[in-house]
């Protein structure tokens, strides 16, 4: 049995991005808040120092950072004919733990979406027709726009430095930044950072072929900036040791970087920390959330009552808790009703590599979100007409830093072991390169999320199945767009390429993206939705739930400054609308 | 300095009380986390995160047997060969490596969903073995030198280098069915840990004297490179340094 904990205002579930920014921003408006987390309290003080974390096996191969599979894991399948089974080690995606979350060990790349995203739907019916989407996707708008989400990602980018350059302002397009964006109200916080040779020769050449190259947007700060709560960030120095690792030099934004150094010390917030939601309490008619029940280290369960619930951990976690406390109506793939695990979607990663002869890139000189892209080929940027598909990708060369236990790339029908793989293995060190293509993943009624009849946690609850595959129309697109970055391949003249278009099936094994999103996502329709644009639970007008889970469906495009825009969108409306109405559905 | 950084205690309870409980065990007694709840500034020791102690390479085997770890040396011999490049896969430490990596946390897979049922599924569902790293190797060597015995009537380790070889690439392509285990179970695991081993920091007793990072032209636990992200194309001519240091350091 929990024992009951003395209430309070505002108790938020998962302290990375979401929950930290949405925590600070209750906590601002005089609520009393206490923020939950299943994993430690992270400090780059303690946790991430110059010295050692520069430990490739520690944090990339043993994944340190990474939710340990024992504590909580997923189970898989390709489709409802197959049995799904756990994920034992993480191979596709890599979920965090801890506060800052994922957003510890991420890359930091922060793009926005593009106005057009937001109205996917309404977009290409009026642009291809009103039957031109194939039946196999079900994609649909957002149920807001771009004039409401342009100030938040704007406050997302001063939370985070992100650096950049922008392309298009409201006062008009610049040179040299994406040309394909919305319009911005301010530049990016910092300048873009400094470029290795790898995306400089790629813009060199995407340049030539008429494209518009720009530096990719980062959360990785390029000199030193002091972000609105006053907490300093220092510039990033190219480590190399950046995805999958925390940033001991502050550079790299995270929650704990950037907003919980300034939240913890606030009097009205409190964190709770190796402490593991079990599932959201209703009162009898379900119409109230009236708090959370969590077990801490000990095992002891305590239920913490609160006016006002938010629930801001991954993906993955806001989905099953959502099914485990019986929130909303769990999705049927064949009536294809219900909500709460519909239209959960992935990213569709490819990429070519590069091997050259005369050149050396110097590939330990690197970062998460160092690089230069292009976006000609990404969501609608270019004419879908006749084509077979819809979608694209950012096309883009952002070296992360060549660590030699996972980076060491070796042209086919190289052995894996034994002189022949040694000598080629020294020979290509450094003089490949590859160009990627994070192309967006369109949902359909066949890709959903729900809870495995059999695999169960630690502590009994069932755990999280997903049953996906790519759809006809991803895999085309993932044809097209590769083929289009493979040109830009050959001309810059590399002895050998070889082309990688995400193929069938999802492969669990080989990392692709942390980015999993959908599966209770946000709408202007309860029959297709499970929050509103406020990211409020449709009929539990006092939960809120937050994060990549909200997206209908996945842009070409990296979604953490999505995420950040959306805790910040969840905080204006809990702020700005639901308390001068509480315990109502906001309707503006 | 502020000691608001106590155990949890929504109602009282102490750090003493919740080491005390016997309901740790939902989670597991060995488990060193305890729930806190923090406030104001955190209070933390500097460094304390931090502590990953090398391996004292000379302390002979923790997890292999001395036949093991025989076979273990001769594998890795030929997986990483001494050439024109490098030193051996064994001589680097591989072994020592793995064997390290074996009598800890990973050897147990202490930190990954062991729970059943076990069964095969689909390539894209990945590993499914219920067996651990330890158990892979423990089975795996076993098998193989039954096999050796029985086939060229010596162990793995007593053929030469021709006949390890051979019998690297049977495994690796199934061409040998090895007994009690499953031989690509067997073969990815040693083969991975051997790189690991080859090409982790020193730290973990492989990668002796940095040769593989000597070898690639990876400059290792460096930090900054704002002076050199713009010299293009251009050797940079950096010599390796691991987390402990590097030998020319010492006087």
């Amino acid at each position: 049995m929990a024992t009951k904990l003395p209430p309070t205002d505002a108790v938020v579930v998962g302290l990375g991005w979401a929950g930290a920014i949405i925590a600070n921003e209750l906590v601002d408006a005089g609520l009393k808040v206490v923020g939950v987390e299943r994993g430690p309290w992270r400090d780059t003080a303690k946790d991430f120092n110059i010295a050692s974390v520069t430990d490739e096996l520690r944090y990339s191969q043993r994944q340190e950072l990474m939710l340990r599979t024992a504590q909580n894991t997923i189970t898989m399948r390709n489709n409802p004919s197959q049995t799904a089974l756990p994920m034992r080690k993480w191979g596709s995606f890599h979920p965090g733990n801890g506060t800052g979350g994922a957003g510890n060990h991420w890359a930091g790349i922060t793009f926005r979406f593009q106005p057009e995203e937001f109205r996917l739907r309404s977009h290409l019916e009026e642009r291809y027709g009103a039957d031109s989407i194939p039946e196999e996707l079900s994609l649909q708008d957002w149920g807001t726009d771009w004039s409401e989400m342009e100030p938040f990602y704007d406050a997302f980018e001063k939370i985070a430095g992100t650096s950049g350059r922008a392309g298009n302002l409201v006062s008009g397009k610049q040179a040299g930044g994406n040309p394909f964006e919305g319009a911005r109200s301010s530049d990016y916080p910092t300048p873009p950072l400094r470029q290795p040779y790898s995306p400089t020769l790629f813009a060199e050449t995407a340049r030539e072929m008429g494209y518009q190259p720009f530096p990719v947007p980062s959360s990785l700060v390029s000199e030193t900036y002091t972000n609105p709560l006053g907490v300093t960030m220092g510039p990033c120095t190219f480590c190399g040791f950046c995805t999958n690792y925390g940033c001991a030099n502050y550079s790299k934004a995270s929650a704990i970087t950037t907003v919980l150094p300034a939240l913890i010390r606030k009097n009205n917030f409190e964190a709770r920390t190796h402490c593991e939601v079990l599932r959201v309490t209703t009162d009898s008619d379900g119409r109230r959330a009236t708090g959370i029940v969590y077990v801490d280290s000990a095992g002891r369960q305590w239920e913490q009552p609160a006016e006002i619930v938010v629930i801001a951990a991954f993906t993955f976690e806001n989905v099953r808790l959502m099914l485990t406390s019986n929130i909303g109506e769990a999705y049927d793939p064949t009536t294809r009703r219900g909500t709460t695990g519909r239209n959960y979607a992935y990213q569709t990663a490819n990429s070519v590599q590069l091997f050259f002869d005369d050149k050396n890139f110097n590939p330990f000189i690197g970062a998460g979100a160092v690089g230069m892209g292009i976006d000609e080929f990404n969501n609608d940027n270019f004419d879908h007409s006749g084509l077979g598909f819809f979608g694209g990708g950012s096309t883009r060369v952002t070296p992360i830093g060549a660590t030699p236990i996972q980076a060491r790339p070796t042209p086919p029908g190289t052995p894996r072991w034994g002189s022949r793989w040694k000598r080629a293995t020294v020979d290509n060190y450094a003089s490949t390169m590859s160009i990627g293509c994070e192309a967006s993943n369109y949902s359909s009624p066949n890709n959903y999320l729900s809870l495995d009849p059999t695999y169960r946690d630690r502590l009994g609850r069932p755990l999280l199945r997903i049953t996906f595959d790519f759809t006809d129309n991803d895999l085309r697109m993932a044809q097209y767009v590769t083929e289009k970055t493979a040109e830009i391949a050959r001309r810059m003249n590399p002895r050998e390429i070889v082309a990688s278009p995400r193929i069938g099936p999802w492969d669990g094994r080989p990392y692709q993206s942390s980015h999993v999103v959908g599966g209770f996502v946000m709408g202007a329709d309860p029959g297709t939705s499970s929050v509103n644009k406020y990211l409020q639970v449709w009929d539990v007008p006092n939960l809120f739930v937050v994060g990549a889970s909200a997206f209908p469906q996945n842009p070409g495009y990296n979604p953490t400054g999505t995420v950040g825009a959306l805790a910040f969108k969840a905080a204006d409306g809990i702020i700005n609308h639901y308390l001068r109405s509480p315990g109502e559905m906001i309707s503006t | 300095m502020s000691k608001k950084n106590d155990t949890a205690k929504p109602s009282g309870l102490t750090r003493r009380e919740l080491l005390g409980s016997s309901a740790a065990l939902l989670i597991g007694a060995s488990s060193p986390v305890q729930a806190l709840t923090v406030r104001g500034t955190p209070e933390w020791k500097p460094l304390s995160n931090n502590a990953v102690p090398p391996v004292d390479t000379d302390a002979g085997w923790q997890f292999f047997t001395d036949d093991e770890a025989a076979t273990v040396e001769a594998i890795v011999e030929r997986l990483i060969p001494a050439d024109d490049l490098s030193m051996s896969g064994k001589d680097a430490g591989c072994a020592v490596f793995i064997d390290r990596q074996l009598a800890g946390a990973y050897g147990g897979s202490e930190r990954l969903y062991m729970h059943g049922p076990f069964q095969d599924g689909t390539p894209e569902q990945g590993d499914q073995s219920a067996l651990t790293p330890q158990q892979r190797y423990r089975l795996g060597l076993g098998a193989l030198n039954d096999h050796c015995r029985n086939e060229h009537g010596a162990t793995f380790a007593e053929l030469s280098a021709e006949q390890r070889d051979q019998l690297l690439t049977q495994l690796e392509g199934e061409e040998i069915q090895l007994d009690d285990i499953d031989t690509l179970v067997f073969f990815e695991i040693v083969l991975q840990n051997t790189m690991e081993g080859f090409f982790a920091d020193p730290l973990y007793g492989g990668n002796r004297d940095m040769v593989s990072w000597k070898m690639l032209g990876f400059p290792g636990a460096r930090y900054d490179y704002r002076d050199y992200v713009e010299r293009h194309n251009e050797d940079l001519g950096f010599e390796p340094v691991s987390i402990g240091g590097r030998p020319d350091w010492q006087a």
